[in-house]
């Protein structure tokens, strides 16, 4: 099968408007013949089922969680991009697009990302109207801040709570369309296969988490927007319940899986502090606008602070390295995440790391309390004020930008921020890889299209900050409302789709069977327990750095992880109820298949590139080291069973960036 | 150090519940209190009984999902904190630890500590959300909104839905909640068009679904994890006056 991206001909700048007069219409009254399946309710699906309503189609919506606004969305922190050039700073549709695909690496598609720079300022436009309450300034025009990889100020949030207005934005467009009856919201539902009818797909089978009932639901498209699969690493900033199951149903059954082990390794997360974790929490990025990160430049502080006898305070600024800044003066630290987090990384390995096990680095909020205390001091004109006024006034400042943020570590840690130093370290955090889509966000499957991080589309080899919120709604808002006509506009004379058909039996039967295998299995070990090595094994083999040989081991491993999975797991409980870790089992299954395919794809690309980092391919300087004559292509995986998965390329086409050495010197 | 858990268990929404006492030994301060929980579950899982169901899924205090009533108190005995986020340093050795499901008329229990908060949805359904279809707004900056009333408007929208403030009511009144809902659309131009017919159909839907009156006591406010201030059910009830007397609908 080759192929085929349908990137519209024409100048970049014109190709969507061209493309959105070239796709075909479906009338107004013709819309409510459809049903449209939408799998996942955060950003990406809420934006799209809400959409797709109000165009006159019928949805269907799916989550787990009990409310679609539960979604993990609702976690995001810092803030979404948008090419608005409010700051008057020189920013723009180009600069936006440039800036993206010089962060991802240049292994994302040119046209998508232009056209994601390009509806950017809609969605600003649109949430505003739906009355999300973004962060202001005092003549009541909206705020911005900056983020890594960037050197304008593009980023609209609120607090840092932004994921949670937006998809409370998203959530409530769905739940006008609830009440209206044009959408059907089904919470607490898992997806758990899809269904190909006549090769087109055409409906899903879900599971009701709280009866355990089967469902079948048919429609004339499935949307999957059901997020990313970081949870394969076990412990990750994402929710306990993100999963790959939906994207993984769908990859068996014919849909190719892209560039699935391009990870994001977030550098500002609160480190692990045991074996009883159960998630890694996020500091967001934007902390980095602020914060200064360093480590003790002397390893005996090193070690004095791991062994606890002296504290970060401790430490006079002379013997303090500001790796960041010191290695990357025009960006310092703002630097793309990928390469933040690589740093942390090597300072902790060469023995500088600040806690206990040596797994940590400072982030440190001194000079910016200062640096605000003094402002506020002009602002207010207090000639007399003291030291401690200062900062006290400077705390008052950092608390309004980021109070929910140092609550949270406050929380965790037991320690306060705004008196000593955080203590952070990389974590998963976000998959650029997904299931692949062509230009309509359609995937190999025909009918069956994938949004939000569920994709793999936009963000190449590394995301940059404050871009998924964007893509989720992008994709939502102004993307699909447009192509998914062109699709269904064929499909006019096709009635309502039966669920009676063989294909829904045999797809019920497998999931029947397979809930089954695991109420009767009279196995010893928990979910977690598989998990837990699982994520070991990939945050070893297949984390932050790569390489061949531990690679191979890892597809091993993963392969005698799974043949133990599925003899020695223990499901308790029934299936004819609530029963959670029968939900996990089920997860837990996937990633076992995804990881192996992960290690797969890292162990073919034979380079450096963003989030992927080889340790056999870097720089004297021990930068990521790519090669575009021979990778500079989207990796597509075919599903083969039990054979290897079979690789399918997209050869990426760059008419209007070069492709240069990423520098953030 | 060790615990003692009494934990509230109940098959499904129609069997009766009683509380179970489990032992939680070797309890890290480090650990959250789920992590606690988790670790007893999988410490039932390996004696082959029923692990604890109940909600979380973020485990960052911003999702609403987790929701226990930890020795009578919504959320546990920290202010302003969600139970996901209550930690373990917060109890000592050998203490006895309570552990509950919301209790209220409006929240059935679905199994041990997990219940049906859907009434919280089909209230917000009723009216919580301003009618613009996609493509059809304006420039962001075209209306400027007062830095007061954007970030006033913004503190009210970040109630996570939990439901602590219904289970911390004696009425188990949803006033917070409603306010909470109705201030975000209230404060902003934004929210102006359907500001009467909002908070009348969001009020009607809250009565319907069962929830008490508000006797002012304040249990919710405190208890939320959000800090939610009661200042909310007071523009609430002025809202709510003021489309009734106004309202042409
Ligand atoms: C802590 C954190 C902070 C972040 N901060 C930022 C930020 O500041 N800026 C930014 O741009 N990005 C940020 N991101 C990334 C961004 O939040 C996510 O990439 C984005 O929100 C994903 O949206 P989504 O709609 O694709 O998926 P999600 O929001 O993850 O939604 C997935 C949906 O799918 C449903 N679902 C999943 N599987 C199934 C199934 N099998 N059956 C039925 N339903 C299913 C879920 O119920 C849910 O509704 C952050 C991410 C995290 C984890
Ligand atoms: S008002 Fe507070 S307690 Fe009530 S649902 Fe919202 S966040 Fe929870
Ligand atoms: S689990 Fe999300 S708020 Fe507690």
């Amino acid at each position: 099968m080759k192929l085929d991206a349908k990137i519209p001909a024409g100048p970049l700048a014109e190709k969507w408007s061209k493309h959105k007069f070239n796709l075909k219409l479906v009338n107004p009254a013709n819309k409510r013949k459809y049903t449209v399946i939408v799998v996942g309710t955060g950003l990406a699906g809420a934006s799209a089922a809400a959409s797709l309503a109000e165009l006159g189609y019928n949805v269907k919506a799916f989550c787990y969680q009990d409310s679609p606004r539960r979604a993990h969305s609702i976690a995001a922190q810092g803030g979404i991009n948008a090419a608005k050039n409010y700051q008057n700073d020189g920013d723009s549709v180009y600069r936006l697009f440039y800036d993206t695909i010089k962060g991802g690496d240049y292994r994302a598609r040119e046209a998508n990302v232009y056209r994601l720079a390009e509806v950017s300022a809609n969605i600003i436009d649109q949430c505003v109207a739906q009355g999300v309450p973004f962060a202001r300034e005092y003549g009541g025009l909206l705020d911005n801040r900056s983020f890594g990889g960037v050197q304008v100020q593009r980023t609209f949030y609120a607090a840092g709570q932004t994921g949670q207005q937006l998809l409370l934005g998203a959530y409530s467009a769905l739940n006008r369309q609830i009440a209206l009856g044009t959408v059907k919201m089904y919470n607490r539902h898992e997806m758990l296969d899809i269904v190909n009818v006549g090769g087109k797909t055409r409906g899903i089978i879900a599971r009701n988490l709280i009866t355990g009932e089967i469902e079948r639901h048919s429609g004339h498209a499935v949307l999957l927007a059901t997020g990313g699969y970081g949870n394969v690493f076990f412990l990750s900033t994402n929710a306990m319940g993100s999963n790959v199951t939906a994207a993984w149903k769908a990859h068996k059954k014919g849909a190719f899986f892209g560039n699935p082990c391009f990870t994001q390794i977030h550098p500002t997360c609160i480190p692990v502090s045991g074996e009883h974790q159960s998630k890694l929490t996020l500091m967001s990025e934007s902390l980095r606008n602020d914060g200064r990160i360093w480590v003790p430049a002397k390893t005996e502080d090193a070690q004095a602070i791991q062994n606890g006898t002296k504290r970060g305070n401790d430490i006079p600024e002379e013997d303090r390295d500001y790796y960041l800044e010191r290695r990357y003066p025009s960006f310092g630290n703002l630097v793309p995440r990928d390469v933040a987090s690589r740093a942390a990384k090597e300072r902790c390995d060469a023995g500088f790391g600040v806690n206990r096990t040596g797994q940590a680095v400072f982030l440190d909020y001194t000079f910016a309390i200062n640096r605000y205390g003094n402002q506020e001091v002009n602002r207010l004109n207090l000639q007399d004020a003291d030291e401690e006024k200062v900062k006290e006034l400077g705390i008052a400042v950092v608390k309004e930008k980021y109070g929910n943020l140092f609550d949270m570590y406050k929380q965790i840690t037991g320690d306060d921020p705004y008196q000593t130093p955080m203590k952070i370290y990389p974590a998963v955090h976000y998959t650029m890889g997904g299931l692949w889509v062509d230009y309509n966000l359609m995937t190999t499957l025909e009918g069956c299209y994938a949004l939000g991080e569920a994709n793999f589309s936009d963000h190449g080899a590394n995301r940059l900050g404050a871009s998924a919120l964007m893509q989720g709604l992008a994709d939502g808002y102004f993307v699909i409302p447009y192509t998914i006509g062109d699709y269904l506009a064929d499909d006019i004379r096709t009635g309502a789709i039966p669920t009676n058909s063989p294909e829904f039996d045999e797809a019920e039967k497998a999931v029947i069977d397979r809930i089954q295998f695991f109420m009767n299995n009279k196995g010893t070990k928990s979910v977690d327990f598989f998990h837990k090595r699982l994520g070991k094994i990939m945050w070893d083999k297949c984390g932050m750095a790569r390489n061949a040989q531990g690679l191979q081991e890892a597809i091993e491993e993963i392969k005698a992880l799974r043949a133990e999975f599925w003899q020695d797991v223990r499901v308790p409980g029934n299936a004819e109820s609530f029963n959670p870790e029968l939900d996990k089992a089920g997860r837990v299954a996937d990633f076992l298949e995804l990881g192996e395919l992960m290690c797969h794809d890292a162990l073919h690309r034979n380079e450096s590139c963003g989030g992927h980092f080889r340790e056999e391919y870097q720089t004297e300087e021990g930068e990521a080291l790519r090669d575009d004559t021979n990778f500079a292509y989207v990796a597509a995986w075919e599903y083969k069973g039990e054979e290897k998965p079979v690789l399918h390329k997209e050869e990426l086409v760059f008419e209007n960036v070069k492709l240069t050495q990423r520098s953030y010197k | 150090m060790n615990l003692t858990l009494k934990v509230w268990r109940q098959p499904d929404t129609n069997s009766e519940g009683n509380f179970e006492t489990y032992k939680a030994n070797d309890v890290s301060e480090d650990m959250s209190f789920l992590e606690m929980l988790d670790t007893v579950n999988e410490n039932l899982i390996e004696d082959g009984v029923e692990p604890v169901a109940f909600d979380h899924d973020c485990r960052e205090g911003i999702c609403g999902m987790c929701s226990l009533f930890i020795n009578g108190r919504p959320h546990g005995p920290l202010h302003g904190v969600t139970t996901c986020q209550l930690h373990m340093r917060s109890f000592k050795d050998g203490d006895e630890i309570v552990i509950e499901p919301w209790r209220a008329n409006a929240f059935p229990v679905i199994k041990d500590l997990v219940v049906d908060r859907t009434s919280f949805e089909r209230i917000q359904q009723a009216g919580a959300y301003i009618s613009v279809n996609t493509g059809a707004a304006g420039d962001a900056n075209q209306i400027p909104v007062p830095k007061n009333d954007a970030d006033e408007s913004f503190a009210a929208a970040t109630c996570i839905g939990c439901g602590a403030c219904v289970a911390a009511c004696k009425n188990s009144s949803a006033m917070l909640f409603v306010g909470a809902k109705v201030s975000q659309f209230a404060l902003l131009p934004q929210g102006q068009p359907e500001r009467e017919k909002r908070v009348l159909a969001m009020v009607n839907q809250m009565d319907e679904e069962g929830f008490g009156a508000c006797t002012n006591t304040g249990a919710c406010s405190a208890e939320c994890p959000k800090e939610i201030p009661l200042s909310v059910i007071t523009r609430l009830n002025r809202e709510y006056l003021r489309a009734s007397l106004t309202s042409k609908d």
